[in-house]
């Protein structure tokens, strides 16, 4: 809880002034009744006096306008306050999971990560809200309203104590009976919700087995089980009103039968009869007021629970202990240097094991292997996606966690598996490469990874505006886009993990030819399922189950190592070499 | 903070802010589109939420769901005008019972037997009060769940029946909403609003009487305050909503930034982009709560506003009423409680304009759904539509098909004015396996989506064993088509579940030996509970290549003279598909075929290949045929042109 009050003290005042003005607007309620008794019972029955009347009746109008100034500046101080606690944890909140390592990533859902940066935080944001402007008003209502009832008149005030505890008592019960059964029903909606998704993404499978009836009959169950759960649930929640009505009612008949006895022996006036009643009406409003706090404030501690879990997380990877921060990426060197690594700390399986590696500078790499042999594991420990469990990784002969992580990958240039291109256009993309390139080097590096064509091709060429994900080019295109943006930054070190999948094989060999004539340099580490992607690099190493098992030109594997003979032959019986 | 250019700002505004909504018609639009068009128009953002068309053709729909619990409707209503009577009897008589307190002319012993009575009787009316309110929630909470149901069951029926065009215009987060948002706010308005309207304006009219049988002057001054009331409640209302809609421009603009961010935030990392993307989040989040600021403040001071000018009414009553009291005989007990009318006065008031909203809310979601409801569903089977089966699954009164399927100068676009296919004519001969070859957006799939009728053809017949396609009862010719997708996706249930989708009676034996056919007896054998183990949401803990597998069985077991493979091995490696493979041939033996493939490899030993090019017929033969022909095939084959 602690590490919250940093997002409370640029807001201080108002978390103080906001209460303390509600508090104002508390108390006039409180007196107001007061007041009017004072009419009734000096003003109309004593006095008989229109001036004292009047001269209450300004301090009564004097009273409501200082309660509109509290509750509206109450309302606005709980907002200012609420609203910036809000937006400084949802930067800082953004802040740490732009610091969080892949491991990190891999940890939560995108969809879990994004819930809690947008509804968890709004979740927290209303009950603060909500906190500030009921939690002390409620109770000082509450408080006041109890220690003026006492004043006016204890014995009376008695009888209202009484049946406070029942009350508390039956708000109890309805939140305990009730909560579980709303459990159960959130289960219920979640079952439906699942059903109705499946469907839906499924329905090309439904249709073409024409299983509409049965999807109908699913889904008819999960329907009938929601209601049934709801209305058990809302079956307690219903009572709330009727109790808390039915507590108010007992308790203004006692309060009028006592007071009422009191007032005929002349030991109470009617004006503090009239004000009781008033009182339990408030204590009562109060009392409800208090529950509800109580029942949001447990969904939203829910939600905070789930921030916590991202403030919580430790970031397993960063470059606060690198030696040599300022070093930069000059030749591309890479060695893997007895490298073990696995995924999860308490898996007994090796991802990757015992990996001994040397890439030189300048030189072109191919690395084969089927799904889930540690191709992709194997390259993203060389721009420290993740860090190795046993041996270490070498970039320019310096391990990889002494350089700082904006250098390395500065000079480690990767396309990932799965590409991703940001709203914006065509050109934005690309520069993210590098953002002070000109367009005429876009064009150029465009060209290279054979994007160039297509992008001319449309409409507004480097200008096209492409949607969320980059929904408006072909899986292909997109492939070329992010190797265009990558191979601007023109790292030292260049890894195409399956990035031209999508693209056809000729496409595919310009691609290759273009990096190895105009950007002869740079060390290309490309892996591939076509064997055909490679066949003509400088080394190809094949993995299979986490280990080499073998390392060499084509030519020589095709001989001597089985499991690459085994793939080879599984692409060349049915597929023609260029 | 700020080093980010005031342009860039207005980009990142226009660019989130805008998009949200409507990101999923570009989508669809993208798909439909001709490619290499670029991206199209953005539409303006439509409101979620927002006032319906038509307020009384969708409230006299919605009532229509309420069915046979119509009859509990009267009783609901008179247990809410028993109930707000009720409240406003209970206080009424506080005031024979205070002035007989304070009544001079009575003994002390008098007074105590009406004291009595008048607390037996206000006890009667709170009994009654509190039974109707209890009654009334309960009725309604049972009529506004059982609407749910019928609404939800009608809506989700329809999507059943819907075509696959609808569900390629719609995105599931779009069709999920109407499920949950939507059908929220209107089982909201159901159980609270409606009632609480009805309530609010009942308790209104009852203490504007009971006010005026009270003292007609104290009545008059507090009639002439409600237009302030009215005023300032409309004035906050107004301005409230204003910010409102702005805030929530702010609040996609900033979700919209979030959900793109982290679905690539990898990509972010790798090009160390943290920093540029916490500024330009820092510039968007602060602007939202600069909105934020304004629109919740206007709605948050409605409570106080109209509360507090009420407790000035309050003042206002209590001193004119005293003042009566002295010079025109008003009694005392008829001042206490008009005092407690005077400070509830208000609260009707702001109750029924911030229930106005709910309810406008929750119509306009009804609208969305009934617009769902009321889409064309798939074309009727014409009455003299006929059955077809199979020789493995017999049926009476079903007409026996080997499998002969024939396109016929088909030409179809999926709207009416871009053609997706020209001419296109095919035989395939029972057994035969038939390959498309061609370009993305050639027309591959859509042929076979033709086949089953997923899609209506504009010109031209498909014929199955002679018969046209449009004269098959339409469940029947699907039952008789498998498919194999290439998107493999599984059902949450159990393995054996799973397969036996493919049909619904198939023995727990005919499962496994489907399996087998498939592939895929072994690895199942090696899952923890076999046949049993249930698969999680989409069976996310099988390999891709084993949830293809589940797929092939799935069709396996549907004994279907005709199949469909659409890229079922694209997305795995090679081994793996060797793999599959061998699954695949023995799945095809005796079924007529379609395969689409982006792979050659998979295509070469068919009976047919045929080549599509923009929506036509180019080249086509077998494997050697073709490459004699040194056309469009060889080229492909030999990686001399592009395919993508």
């Amino acid at each position: 809880m602690k590490q919250y009050l940093k997002y409370a003290k640029p807001y201080l005042h108002a978390f103080i002034i906001g209460p303390i003005l509600i508090i104002i607007e508390s108390i006039g309620e409180v007196i107001m009744p007061l007041l009017l008794s004072h009419i009734i019972d000096y003003g109309v029955n004593y006095n008989k006096s229109v001036s004292y009347i009047i001269l209450v009746g300004i301090a009564m109008v004097f009273t409501a306008i200082c309660m509109l100034a509290g509750g509206v500046g109450g309302a606005y101080f709980a907002i200012k306050a609420s609203s910036g606690f809000a937006n400084d944890l949802r930067k800082d909140l953004f802040k740490k999971i732009q610091n969080f390592s892949f491991s990190n990533i891999d940890q939560y859902s995108t969809g879990s990560l994004i819930t809690r940066l947008t509804n968890d935080v709004t979740m927290i944001q209303n009950m603060l809200q909500m906190m500030l402007r009921m939690a002390l008003r409620a109770p000082s209502m509450f408080i006041g309203a109890i220690i003026m009832a006492f004043i006016l008149n204890w014995k009376l005030a008695l009888v209202i104590m009484t049946i406070i505890p029942f009350l508390v008592l039956a708000i109890y019960l309805i939140i305990k009976i009730g909560f579980p059964r709303f459990t159960a029903m959130q289960k219920k909606l979640d079952a439906l919700n699942t059903v109705t998704q499946e469907n839906l993404t499924n329905i090309r499978v439904v249709k073409s087995f024409v299983r509409e009836k049965y999807e109908e009959s699913k889904f008819k169950k999960a329907n009938i089980e929601l209601k049934d759960k709801t209305l058990h649930a809302m079956k307690v929640v219903i009572f709330t009103l009727p109790v808390i009505t039915l507590a108010m009612n007992i308790t203004t008949l006692a309060v009028v039968w006592f007071g009422g006895r009191q007032v005929i022996i002349g030991s109470m006036t009617a004006g503090v009869l009239t004000a009781f009643v008033n009182y339990v009406v408030r204590i009562l409003m109060a009392l409800m007021m208090m529950s509800m706090v109580i029942l949001n404030s447990s969904r939203a501690l829910a939600s905070l629970k789930r921030i916590n879990e991202v403030f919580n997380t430790e970031i397993d990877l960063s470059d606060k202990t690198a030696s040599r921060k300022d070093k930069i990426i000059q030749q591309g060197k890479v060695e893997f240097k007895n490298v073990y690594f696995k995924y999860y700390k308490n898996n007994k399986k090796w991802v990757l094991e015992n990996i001994n590696l040397v890439i030189n500078p300048g030189e072109v790499v191919g690395i084969i292997g089927s799904t889930g042999s540690g191709k992709s594991s194997l390259i993203q420990l060389i721009p420290r996606l993740y860090d190795v469990d046993k041996g270490e990784v070498l970039v320019d002969d310096i391990n990889v966690k002494e350089y700082s992580l904006k250098n390395l990958r500065d000079g480690v240039g990767i396309v990932l598996q799965k590409n991703v291109l940001f709203s914006g256009t065509i050109k934005e993309n690309i520069k993210w490469g590098n953002e002070n390139a000109d367009d005429n080097t876009v064009y150029k590096f465009a060209e290279y990874a054979q994007a160039h064509g297509f992008v001319s091709s449309f409409k507004h060429g480097y200008e096209t505006e492409l949607g969320q994900g980059g929904v408006n080019v072909s899986g292909g295109q997109k492939q070329r886009l992010s190797i265009a943006r990558t191979i601007l930054k023109r790292p030292k070190i260049l890894i195409l993990d399956d990035s031209t999948s999508a693209v056809d094989t000729a496409t595919e060999r310009k691609i290759r030819e273009n990096l190895r004539t105009e950007l002869k340099d740079m060390t290309k580490i490309i892996i591939a399922q076509r064997i055909s992607s490679v066949i003509d690099a400088d080394k190809i190493v094949v993995i299979d189950d986490g280990k080499i098992v073998g390392l060499g030109k084509h030519s020589e594997l095709i001989n001597s190592c089985e499991t690459y003979k085994e793939i080879y032959y599984s692409q060349m019986d049915k597929e023609v070499t260029a | 903070m700020s080093s980010i250019s005031e342009e860039r700002k207005k980009v990142l505004l226009r660019r989130y802010g805008n998009q949200n909504i409507n990101s999923a018609k570009n989508k669809t639009a993208e798909i439909l589109r001709p490619r290499g068009m670029g991206p199209g128009p953005r539409g303006p953002k439509a409101m979620q939420s927002g006032k319906p068309k038509n307020v009384y053709a969708v409230i006299r729909r919605l009532l229509s769901y309420i069915g046979k619990d119509k009859i509990k409707i009267p009783f609901v209503f008179i247990c809410v005008i028993l109930s707000s009577l009720a409240a406003l009897g209970g206080s009424y008589l506080l005031r024979p019972i205070i002035n007989n307190l304070v009544y001079e002319g009575k003994t002390a012993e008098e007074k105590l037997i009406s004291l009595i009575l008048g607390l037996l009787t206000m006890a009667g009316i709170y009994l009654v009060g509190v039974l109707c309110t209890y009654l009334q929630q309960r009725i309604m909470v049972k009529i506004s769940q059982n609407s749910l149901v019928n609404i939800r069951k009608e809506l989700f029926s329809k999507i059943q029946k819907l075509p696959i065009k609808f569900h390629d215009t719609h995105t599931h987060g779009e069709i999920m909403s109407r499920f949950t948002n939507d059908l929220d706010s209107v089982g909201q308005m159901l159980n609270n609003s409606l009632p609480q309207i009805f309530s609010g304006i009942m308790t209104l009219i009852g203490t504007v009487i009971l006010m005026f049988v009270t003292n007609w002057i104290l009545a008059l001054v507090l009639i002439l305050t409600i237009p302030i009331l009215i005023y300032a409640g409309s004035t906050i209302g107004k301005k409230s909503r204003k910010y409102y809609k702005e805030q929530q421009q702010a609040l996609g603009a900033v979700n919209g930034y979030i959900e793109e961010n982290i679905s690539g935030l990898k990509v972010v990392k790798v090009f160390c982009h943290e920093e540029t993307a916490v500024e330009e989040f820092s510039f968007l989040s602060d602007f939202l709560r600069s909105k934020q600021l304004k629109a919740q403040f206007f709605g948050g001071i409605m409570g106080p506003v109209m509360g507090n000018l009420s407790q000035i009414i309050y003042a206002l009553i209590a001193t004119v009423g005293g003042i009566l009291c002295l010079v025109a005989n008003f009694d005392i007990g008829g001042l206490a409680i008009f005092t407690n009318y005077a400070r509830q006065f208000a609260r009707p008031i702001s109750e029924l304009s911030m229930q106005m909203n709910t309810i406008f809310a929750a119509l306009a979601g009804a609208e969305r759904v009934f617009e769902i409801i009321d889409e064309q569903s798939e074309r009727k089977d014409p009455n003299n539509a006929v059955e077809i089966c199979a020789k493995t699954n017999i049926k009476k009164e079903a007409k026996l098909v080997k499998g002969e399927v024939v396109l016929k100068n088909v030409t179809f676009g999926y709207t009416s004015d871009s053609i997706v296919l020209k001419n296109i004519n095919v035989v395939a001969k029972p057994g035969q396996k038939i390959a498309f070859v061609g370009s993305t957006g050639a027309g591959k799939t859509t042929i076979t989506n033709l086949i089953n009728r997923f899609y209506e053809i504009q010109k031209g017949e498909i014929l199955i064993d002679g018969i046209n396609i449009k004269n098959i009862k339409k469940d029947s010719l699907r039952s008789n088509i498998a498919m194999v997708l290439q998107d493999t996706h599984l059902f949450s249930g159990t393995v054996k579940e799973n397969i036996r989708y493919g049909r619904l009676d198939a023995t727990d034996e005919e499962v496994i030996e489907a399996a087998k056919i498939a592939n895929a007896h072994s690895f199942i054998e090696r899952l923890p509970n076999g046949y049993d183990t249930v698969l999680e949401g989409d069976g996310a803990n099988l390999s891709q290549g084993q949830r293809q597998l589940l797929n092939i069985a799935r069709a396996a077991i549907s004994k279907a003279p005709i199949l469909i493979l659409d890229e079922a091995t694209s997305s795995v490696d090679t081994r793996t598909e060797k793999h599959i493979q061998e699954g695949l041939e023995k799945l095809m033996q005796d079924r007529t075929t379609f395969v689409i493939a982006h792979r050659l490899s998979t295509v070469r030993n068919s009976d047919l290949i045929i080549v599509l090019e923009q929506g036509e017929i180019i080249e086509q033969g077998n494997h050697k045929e073709l490459l004699d022909m040194k056309g469009r095939y060889y080229q492909l084959y030999t990686g001399a042109v592009e395919l993508d």
